[in-house]
């Protein structure tokens, strides 16, 4: 079968913001440039980021990047590469200047700076005290920079491909990327984009979990990608978490429920909080209440059917209190979970919401991977920027506010890198032969498999291990069976089957083959959280408890390191710690307490 | 409504940039769409074309139709009571 050749100097894969920022800087640099979306751009997951975008501007009140370089590294839990943070938190300032001279409208104060709000997390002077460091544009910060960078990408003759779906990377003999596999979904059709540079910006993988805050467009499909290709995945056992999320739906209550008087309850109607927090019962933070959720779920204490999760009780609040206090709530009850919380208890269940690890890259959005004993060897003509990619700048847990930052930084960094390297001259290197056969291998096994298994139900069962096994609070003999489990499951998803044989707008092949993708997320972070012996950041074992020796349960002599997971043969290596940054004294490792 | 339009449809309905419109128009979809007249799915289909944001205002009750959103009401209304509908 011929299989059509569209020839660019760059492909970007997803157009969400790290995407559509990459996008900017080659375009504007005269080269052509493709991005790939599976959605109209600015109907990208960023639209769904309200909190803001970090940068010591100090237009408030004083600050400086080295405080927000310190906050990083103490949210990361030392994890976070220090050359990669004190780059991104040092080019914040600019990018964010860069983003508004592009139209975005920040909130501004009275003299006409960019208003900058207090978020959790963010301190002056070392952790001294909260900081205003917060840029937003209202509740829709992630929604307007995205018009504002799509804005700007078609003034600069960015090509798009809407509604387009990557299959695979294209590599060649000797390892270097010369372009990705795509299919168009109006038609069916399998096209090869034949590049100089590919950079991958297709966002997290929130999906993989039972319940996440994720939109359903966030399937992973670059680390799919990436793992089918050869390319190892860095710290996938590392995702932040909410505690009350609607069971089953994964739609946010906010902590403001519990504040106002919500009690979490077992099946036997225990208020159990008393038992893991005599004095803050309710109230006590947001890991110790996701814990003890988790504990009395798999305890057998948990709700439902499946036993699966806890309730959030207000019923005993004033009707009028809900309604003025907590507003919306009764809507979120109502539309997602089909209860009227004042009448009834609320199912919840800790929430996946950030993907932490990714591909790994350098902080210039080079993918590396190791090779000849050098850890970070480049992969050439390949770059990776935003929640897909692991630079590592959120290292075991992420700063509130650093995702957006971490987009425009890494995503206008992958753009300058790729620029570089392609006006240094490299030629389109010739394609490999067999270009696109993998893909086309991949959909003619999806649609002409016959007693295979249902994609829906293959999901489910991934998402249910991933929960049960290794969601917020994790046990070691959990991970160990959840290892078991999710190679069961992915036999399954590699022996998918679909009814709807039609070419064009097949939804259920696309569901498929990101099926394909979300399954190597998966193995990849249980058998990531299987190996790691202690407690870190987001990763927080039963058999890795707080102790005098090891605070927080974290050990730093074993497990300051990186993990590789290599999805070839499921093995596992390290990769140090880069503790040294550009131009400061690196920030020494003491226990992470707030 | 043809295969290829209704899965074209399908696909911007169940891929969205917030959970709450890819839970609601999915349900949506399986359980209320076929029962709107013709006009009203033409005017579903320019709906489900708004902003992520302004749609779900539209839905959750949190913003109503401008004057010239007027052909969008009956849809939004059918759409906020499916919700609740299918809550109780």
């Amino acid at each position: 079968m011929s299989i059509p050749v569209l020839k660019f100097d760059a492909v970007i894969v997803g157009a969400g913001g790290a995407g559509l920022r990459s996008a900017i800087q080659l375009s504007e640099a005269g080269l052509k440039t493709a991005v790939l979306s599976k959605v109209f751009p600015t109907r990208s997951h960023t639209v769904a980021a309200q909190g803001g975008v970090a940068a010591s501007l100090g237009n408030s009140e004083e600050d400086h990047w080295h405080w927000h370089m310190y906050d990083t590294v103490k949210g990361s839990d030392w994890l976070g590469d220090q050359d990669a943070i004190e780059f991104m938190v040092r080019k914040a300032n600019e990018c964010v200047v860069e983003l508004e001279h592009y139209g975005m409208p920040f909130d501004r104060t009275d003299d006409g700076k960019i208003y900058q709000r207090p978020f959790g997390g963010h301190m002056s002077n070392f952790g001294e005290k909260p900081v205003r460091r917060s840029c937003a544009a209202a509740d829709r910060t992630g929604h307007a920079m995205l018009h504002a960078m799509y804005q700007r990408n078609v003034k600069a003759n960015t090509q798009f491909f809407v509604e387009w779906m990557a299959l695979d990377l294209i590599r060649d003999a000797e390892g270097h990327v010369v372009g990705v596999t795509a299919m168009e979904m109006e038609t069916g059709q399998v096209v090869i984009f034949h590049t100089r540079a590919t950079i991958f910006a297709t966002g997290g993988a929130g999906r993989i979990y039972y319940s996440s805050t994720n939109a359903f467009i966030n399937t992973g499909d670059g680390l799919g990608m990436a793992a089918r290709a050869g390319i190892p995945l860095e710290d996938m056992e590392f995702w932040q978490f909410h505690p009350t999320g609607v069971a089953g739906a994964g739609v946010l209550i906010t902590e403001g429920v519990r504040g106002e008087g919500g009690i979490l309850r077992n099946a036997n109607k225990e208020r159990f909080m008393e038992r893991y927090a005599p004095n803050a019962k309710d109230l006590a933070s947001r890991d110790v209440v996701s814990r003890a959720m988790t504990t009395e779920i798999n305890e057998g204490r948990g709700c439902g059917v499946n036993k699966d999760y806890v309730l959030l009780d207000i019923t005993h609040l004033d009707p009028n209190t809900i309604m003025k206090r907590l507003p919306g709530i009764r809507e979120i009850g109502l539309q997602f979970a089909g209860v009227d919380c004042i009448k009834e208890p609320l199912p919840v269940v800790p929430t996946c919401h950030y993907q932490m690890g990714g591909i790994p890259t350098h902080y210039s959005g080079r993918v590396v991977t190791p090779q000849n004993g050098d850890y970070n060897a480049v992969v050439p003509g390949f770059y990776a920027a935003g929640e897909c990619a692991c630079a590592s700048v959120h290292g075991a847990n992420r700063l509130g506010t650093n995702s957006l930052l971490d987009l425009l930084v890494f995503g206008k960094s992958a753009g300058d890198s790729a620029v570089e390297d392609l006006k240094a001259g490299k030629a389109h290197r010739e394609l490999p032969k067999d270009a696109a056969e993998q893909s086309l291998a991949r959909i003619s096994a999806i649609d002409n498999r016959k007693g295979g298994a249902n994609v829906h139900e293959t999901r489910l069962a991934m998402q249910r291990t991933m929960q049960n096994h290794a969601g917020v609070f994790r046990f070691g003999d959990m991970l160990k069976s959840g290892v078991e489990k999710i190679l069961e499951v992915e036999k399954a998803a590699r022996e998918l089957e679909i009814k709807d044989k039609s070419m064009a707008w097949n939804t259920a092949r696309t569901e498929a083959l990101e099926m394909e993708n979300l399954i190597e997320v998966a193995k990849a972070t249980m058998l990531s959280a299987e190996a790691r012996k202690e407690s870190r950041g987001a990763h927080v074992r039963d058999d890795a408890p707080d102790t005098p020796e090891f605070p927080n349960g974290r050990n730093d002599a074993e497990w300051l390191k990186h993990t590789l997971f290599n999805p070839v043969d499921n093995s596992i290596t390290y990769k140090p710690v880069n503790m040294q940054p550009l131009t400061v004294e690196p920030i020494a490792l003491k226990t992470r307490s707030y | 409504m043809e295969r290829q339009d209704y899965e074209r449809l399908r696909w911007r309905c169940i891929r969205r940039a917030l959970l709450e419109l890819d839970i609601t128009l999915t349900r949506f979809l399986d359980d209320g769409f076929d029962q709107l007249t013709e006009e009203e799915q033409a005017a579903f289909v320019d709906l489900v074309a708004l902003e992520d944001h302004d749609l779900w205002y539209l839905i959750s009750g949190k913003e109503e139709c401008n004057e010239d959103e007027a052909r969008f009401v009956p849809v939004v209304e059918k759409l906020r009571k499916c919700s609740v509908r299918l809550a109780g």
